[in-house]
């Protein structure tokens, strides 16, 4: 503990002003850029992917080597749950995109997954 | 804004409810100033970074929060055996049965079963704390202010009514305007952080801190199931959290994530509330089947079978725990072949709890059974679980589950897993560590009284629901046709039995508390197995003077064998301590403060209490307390009179 604290934080402080800035820009881009949805959405995941990693490198430890090596086992378990996440979002939250519903009974509330698509389309027009 | 639009008016209960906040506060504040404890009370309770105080705290805190949410189901209840009375309105209604559900589950099962892992999981794993003290101590008060933040809420602006599910667009702004719905998610989120938190702490305190020799595989079962539920918490915690946030930036700041309008997805709240839920009954579960392993090997005299297959089996159900969630909803109409799947890994899951089960009944089997308080609660919790679990796969099949969902069968189910599950693994977890937090044992003739009458009542109150919900009367409703009325009945009766139980083991505490004996021994109850048992009671404020080294999992065995204690004089060492700080509980009672005027959509003293958590943080970072020592000596002295030795 004595150690630690006549080493300046620096990193971390670079890390902190960094995901700060990339989470305004994020903001910014889908609140109050013009560019085309698609576009947005593409913008907010690289910036997602560059957020990460500055978490890591940052304040993960994901550099460390020796006693403290780096958590992977954690990271790896992580990983598993955002795709079981993601993935399973899409997996059962999709049912509504698709018109082909074995014999046409369409439940009702798949418009609002419905509406979602279609308005996608409009959105690209602004 | 008009005060009677701040206080909550027109309901007779609810004034009953608010006179007696008003009676119980007046009378906590008048004790503690004729009995001058308020510097006791501060000094040794509020700004206390002692896991074993902590986890005190959050007992006492989950007993009251059991009150609570006891006496909202009574109410539930005594309507529906009366529906023509107007005891309760629809609107009241809603109101208890969402503040039941919340209470239960986030501020009673999840902080007892936490507590009795800040008191026991240190001591079995021979740590003198948690890795991270002020953390504990942050964790504990973010828990007590946030659950203080739901309480308030039907006195204050009136109660969430969307179910504890809190199901959008029910929930959204438009249909459930005002600040009910805030208080669940700004309540929920602040006690969040707390779990969260915990979480990280005692998976770092597992990993890293413990005795020498203790390898994972020779650690208690109650220590590996809180393991394996830190991991659940951790990776569960985020998608709660994400969920109300953007819940509530859709309620406060108007934007469209879950609405109907806007291209907002109201389904995608139950996808992603029960991402998190799910693995929640998991979180609940877990250590309740550790807590059960450890009081059934201790009262069977017998090391418990199967110890890898256990492991096994709670890695498995943990594992399996993220990837059954579809099937809280298998009506929204995803299709059959998403249902498919979610039903094949939700019955997958009876197979390694069904392991367990047999493990419990192969450590049974031709052992010398001693029938304690702790070792009734684990007996009765087996058959009763059982018949829970049972139903459990009948609802997994998600072409029948078209004809439970949302009935009383449901209700049944959920209540037979999670009380002899949770309920039943608190209670006797409660009373077999009892000794090592407060000194003295309960009686055992009043904690068997409490358990049968709690028992017979889960009984008589949950058994007739499945044939309520099989005859088609739906949950959440506040009235009953008369042909389901002998049911209903029953089940009332049942309920107040259970009250009854409850109410005797309180009784049961003060009657101990005032005649049990002391100096009791550190294995209090002389079938000890693991290292717990193994400190002086009460239980000295570093725990451990000095450590063996830990060959099995039955550690406390292998130290009798060979006439070891945890006082050996030859290895003594001044002990590193952490200093008590206020700061935990300032930091939470400002983040209190912000998340009451986010309730109420203040903005202005919402930041304002946002910049105040930003300053106490500074203030932390900037804390170079190294805490202290306590010297050799001192630790002869209070291990000597701990332990009772006179000679040298």
């Amino acid at each position: 503990m004595e150690k630690k604290q006549d080493k300046y934080p620096i990193n971390h402080i670079i890390g902190f002003a960094l995901s700060i800035t990339l989470t305004i820009i994020a903001a910014w881009t889908a609140l109050s850029s013009d560019l085309p949805v698609m576009w947005i959405i593409i913008a907010i995941m690289a910036l997602a992917v560059i957020q990460a990693g500055i978490q890591l490198f940052m304040f993960m430890h994901i550099t460390e080597r020796g006693a403290t090596h780096a958590p992977w086992n954690m990271m790896f378990h992580a990983f598993v749950i955002a795709a079981i996440v993601v993935a399973g979002s899409l997996f059962t939250m999709s049912f509504g995109f698709t018109h082909d519903h074995g014999g046409g009974d369409h439940e009702d509330n798949s418009g609002g997954a419905e509406s979602h698509e279609e308005s996608h389309d409009d959105h690209e027009g602004h | 804004m008009q005060l009677d639009e701040f206080f909550v008016t027109g309901e007779p209960l609810i004034y009953a409810g608010m006179v007696s906040i008003v009676l119980v506060s007046a009378t906590v504040i008048f004790l503690l100033t004729y009995f001058k404890r308020w510097k006791w009370l501060w000094q040794e309770w509020l700004t206390t970074v002692d896991h074993k105080k902590i986890g005190i705290m959050y007992i006492l805190s989950a007993l009251a929060m059991l009150f609570r949410g006891g006496v909202d189901a009574l109410m539930m209840r005594t309507q529906l055996a009366f529906p023509d009375m107007n005891f309760l309105n629809s609107q009241h209604y809603n109101e208890v049965f969402t503040t039941h559900g919340t209470i239960m589950i986030i501020f009673m099962a999840m902080p007892f079963l936490i507590g009795l892992m800040n008191i026991i999981v240190p001591l079995q794993i021979g740590a003198r704390d948690f890795a991270f003290p002020f953390l504990n101590a942050v964790s504990f008060w973010s828990f007590f202010f946030g659950a203080m933040l739901f309480n308030l809420s039907f006195v204050i602006g009136g109660a969430p009514d969307a179910g504890w599910t809190n199901y959008a667009p029910l929930a959204g702004s438009e249909l459930s305007p005002g600040p009910g719905i805030n208080f669940y998610l700004l309540g929920l989120q602040l006690s969040g952080i707390g779990t969260l938190a915990t979480g990280i702490n005692l998976m770092v305190t597992i990993l890293r801190m413990r005795a020498p020799g203790m390898t994972l595989m020779k650690m208690p079962i109650f220590t590996w199931s809180t393991l394996i539920t830190t991991f659940i918490i951790i990776f569960a915690f985020p998608i709660l959290t994400v969920a109300l946030a953007l819940m509530t930036i859709d309620r406060i700041f108007g934007s469209h994530f879950f609405t109907l309008t806007g291209e907002g997805l109201p389904m995608m709240w139950a996808n992603l509330f029960w991402m998190w839920g799910h693995p929640e009954v998991y979180i609940v579960i877990l250590p309740a089947f550790g807590i059960f392993s450890e009081v059934i090997a201790s009262f069977a005299q017998k090391q418990i079978f199967g110890y890898k297959a256990m492991v096994g089996a709670i890695v498995i159900i943990a594992g399996l725990s993220f990837v059954v969630w579809v099937h809280h909803f298998f009506t929204m109409g995803a299709g059959a072949f998403v249902n498919s799947v979610f039903s094949i890994t939700t019955m997958m899951i009876a197979i390694p709890t069904g392991v367990k089960i047999f493990n419990w009944l192969a450590t049974l089997y031709k052992s010398k059974i001693v029938f304690s308080a702790p070792m009734l609660w684990s007996l009765a919790f087996i058959p009763s679980f059982t018949i829970g679990g049972v139903t459990g796969v009948m609802l997994g099949m998600a072409a029948a589950d078209y004809q439970y969902h949302n009935t009383y069968f449901l209700v049944s189910h959920f209540h037979y897993v999670l009380i002899p599950g949770t309920v039943f693994a608190c209670f006797a977890g409660l009373i077999f560590w009892y000794p090592k937090m407060f000194g003295h044992k309960l009686n055992e003739r009043i904690g068997k009284w409490a358990f049968w009458l709690f028992l017979i009542g889960f009984h008589l109150c949950f058994f007739p629901q499945y044939f309520l919900g099989l005859d088609g009367m739906a949950r959440r409703i506040f009235t009953v046709g008369p042909e389901w009325f002998t049911l209903n009945f029953i089940s009332t009766m049942g309920a107040f039995l259970m009250g009854l139980g409850f109410i005797v083991f309180v009784h049961c505490v003060i009657y101990s508390f005032r005649f049990s004996p002391r100096n009791i021994e550190g294995d209090s109850w002389g079938y000890g197995r693991t290292l717990e048992w193994a400190t002086p009671t009460p239980i000295p404020k570093y725990n451990f003077a000095t450590l063996p080294e830990i060959e099995s999992h039955d550690a406390l065995i292998d130290m009798k064998e060979k006439g070891q204690t945890t006082f050996d004089r030859d290895k003594l060492e001044p002990i590193h301590m952490p200093s008590y700080t206020g700061q935990p509980f300032i930091m939470a009672a400002i983040m209190f403060f912000a998340s009451f005027a986010l309730v109420f959509e203040w903005i202005t003293l919402a930041v304002i209490g946002l910049v105040g958590i930003i300053v106490m943080m500074i203030i932390r970072s900037f804390d170079y307390d190294e805490g202290y020592h306590i010297e050799v000596d001192e630790i002869i002295e209070t291990e000597k009179k701990a332990r009772g030795m006179t000679d040298e």
